[in-house]
């Protein structure tokens, strides 16, 4: 009794009865993620020269970074991913068409509650969305774990967020997230699990969940979880091989936690995280009418369905301003293909949006490149200086919302007015 | 693994984050040669020269925050770096670091103290650091973990582990 959602899915991925904070276990995942840099782990296969595998159905690889090729060393490096996944007969094996790793594996149903996942990418906590313990490692690890099937772990401690009210038009999850990451700060949640709870989070899609667990990660939060509910079970039933493999993992009544913290949704304003960091967050209030050059609708983050069809519905009908470049990139194939059924592609280009292939896109700095002295409005996770270009550029994250309304201005706005104006 | 870590600091503030230590768009390197000579090239094209002249870096909160990319500790050691002390290091920078073999300190109470440019010794046996005749302790990596710096990273503890036939 008395454990948290993380200390028990530690406990029950390391074959221990129950484990406390601070304490250091070996974990065996259910699933490892690799992405573009799978090429890296297979170099320290080879160079230790190791050639079994654990398991290799608890293997994911999607390239999504700088896809397709850019270069011939992409290329190279895309071949080596490519072949190793052929050789070995990884069948969650994902080519350049497929989109960002984190949502085409969410939804091919190889993520469910209780799932221990790690993977090359910080922002691995997005699992959470679904009630699973996603966290990033690197490359060197990643080949440990496909080798040996576990790693070790810490147990974290654990910060309860309980969300009350609903948000008001025009604010969403990410302002949400960004009042929360200039709240607690860059490191608030360091080597921490965090535990989303409140009346207001049923309301909540699995789209905004995954948006929520995604930027958790940017105040350093190790795992995330939005316990599982009747949401969840409804998106992921359709999407799982095996429905008897559903099983939520919830958190005992008297879980201990080390902070609670609660938030009223309906406070929140439209928020924007300023350049270098996420941390630097604003009230847009205090940034309206910075010029932009370039604004980037995408990512993990923010590159969903949903997220597209929010943008789509404010420049339906509307011409961005001509002084700035509007780039899409749908962050997987379905939602690419489900925003080309629905018209929310033709709505955006109409506009004048340039749309891309599903994948990581400009967020990690695949085309869309900034020029000395030039501003980016983005709906991605990090506005890290260069991160997007040259080291004299600069980048502000909002939300869809906020975008739509700024890129119709040329200039950073509050998509409450236009809100304001629908309702009237 | 030497226990005994002596040199010149460079000194960083809170959340230098791993796209500035090594970004993006050099994620086609490995090789630590090639990585050092981009390392914290967005600072300005002279800084991974300049860091050159330094042999341990001091830094606030949350030093390597960001990306999970291992590239970071990598072009850290590239740069001839010999270790970190940080007030706090982000997750995935600090497992980085042991699996690439880079000592790592977690010592808030030194940072105030130092000022670029000055000598530091590490005792990473003893969980010690000195300096201007002040010792400033420091907690030590779990003993289960050590072993991979010890062995000098973690692809070589893997490597040994397979070699013994006992993954």
């Amino acid at each position: 009794m008395s454990q948290t959602i993380a200390e028990k899915i530690l406990a029950a991925k390391s074959g221990e009865a129950r484990v406390t904070p601070g304490q250091i276990v070996d974990a065996y995942p259910d699933l490892v993620m690799s992405h573009t840099a799978t090429w890296r782990s297979v170099s320290v296969m080879k160079k230790i020269g190791a050639n079994t595998l654990y398991d290799r159905d608890r293997l994911a690889i999607v390239l999504d970074h700088i896809s397709p090729a850019k270069t011939e060393k992409y290329a190279a490096d895309q071949q080596t991913s490519r072949n190793f996944a052929r050789e070995y007969g990884i069948e969650k094996f994902y080519d350049v068409d497929a989109g960002i790793a984190h949502l085409v594996l969410m939804e091919h149903g190889h993520v469910k509650p209780g799932d221990l996942i790690v993977g090359t990418d910080s922002h691995c906590t997005i699992y959470g969305a679904l009630g699973a313990l996603g966290s990033g490692i690197g490359y060197t690890e990643v080949a440990s774990v496909w080798v040996t099937g576990k790693l070790w772990m810490k147990v974290p401690t654990t910060i309860r967020l309980t969300l009350e009210g609903g948000f008001a038009p025009g604010v969403s999850a990410k302002d949400l997230m960004l009042h929360l990451i200039g709240r607690l700060g860059a490191d608030g949640c360091g080597y921490k699990s965090v535990e989303f709870y409140g009346p207001a989070l049923r309301a909540m899609s699995i789209s905004e969940r995954m948006t929520m667990a995604n930027l958790a990660m940017e105040m350093g939060a190790k795992c995330v979880f939005i316990p599982p509910d009747e949401k969840t079970l409804e998106w992921l039933l359709p999407r799982l091989k095996d429905a008897a493999s559903y099983k939520p993992v919830s958190a005992d009544r008297d879980a201990r936690y080390e902070q609670s913290i609660g938030i009223d949704l309906s406070s929140l304003t439209p928020m924007v995280a300023c350049p270098h960091q996420v941390e630097n967050t604003k009230p847009v209030t205090e940034v309206l009418g910075t010029r932009i050059d370039q604004a980037f609708l995408g990512s993990c983050a923010n590159g969903k369905y949903e997220d597209l069809a929010i943008a789509a519905a404010i420049l339906k009908g509307r011409r961005i301003d001509p002084r700035v470049r509007l780039i899409v990139t749908p962050g997987s194939k379905e939602i690419m293909l489900e925003a080309m059924r629905s018209g929310v592609l033709a709505t955006l280009m109409e506009s004048g949006a340039l749309v891309t292939n599903p994948g990581c896109g400009a967020c990690a700095g695949d085309g869309g490149m900034m020029a000395d002295g030039e501003v980016s409005l983005s709906t991605a996770n990090r506005n890290f200086i260069g991160r997007m270009g040259s080291n004299k550029s600069s980048i502000y994250l909002s939300s869809p919302a906020t975008l739509a309304a700024s890129v119709l201005q040329g200039v950073i706005a509050d998509p409450r007015e236009l809100y304001r104006g629908a309702s009237q | 693994m030497q226990d005994r870590i002596q040199g010149r600091i460079y000194k960083f503030g809170d959340n230098v984050n791993s796209d500035i230590i090594i970004a993006g768009r050099y994620l086609i390197y490995i090789d630590p040669a090639q990585l050092a000579q981009h390392a914290f090239e967005m600072l300005g094209e002279a800084f991974p020269a300049r860091l050159r002249n330094f042999d341990i870096l001091v830094a606030g909160r949350n030093f390597g925050c960001g990306s999970a990319r291992e590239q970071a500790s990598t072009a850290i050691k590239g740069l001839g770096i010999k270790a970190v002390v940080a007030a706090s290091f982000a997750r995935t920078f600090y497992r980085n670091a042991i699996n690439d073999a880079l000592p790592i300190v977690e010592c808030p109470a030194l940072y105030d103290a130092v000022a670029e440019g000055d000598e530091i010794s590490i005792d990473l046996a003893k969980g010690v650091v000195s300096h201007a005749g002040q010792q400033y302790g420091f907690p030590g990596i779990p003993a289960s973990v050590a072993k991979i710096l010890e062995l000098g990273g973690l692809a070589n503890y893997l490597k040994s582990t397979l070699e013994a036939g006992k993954p």
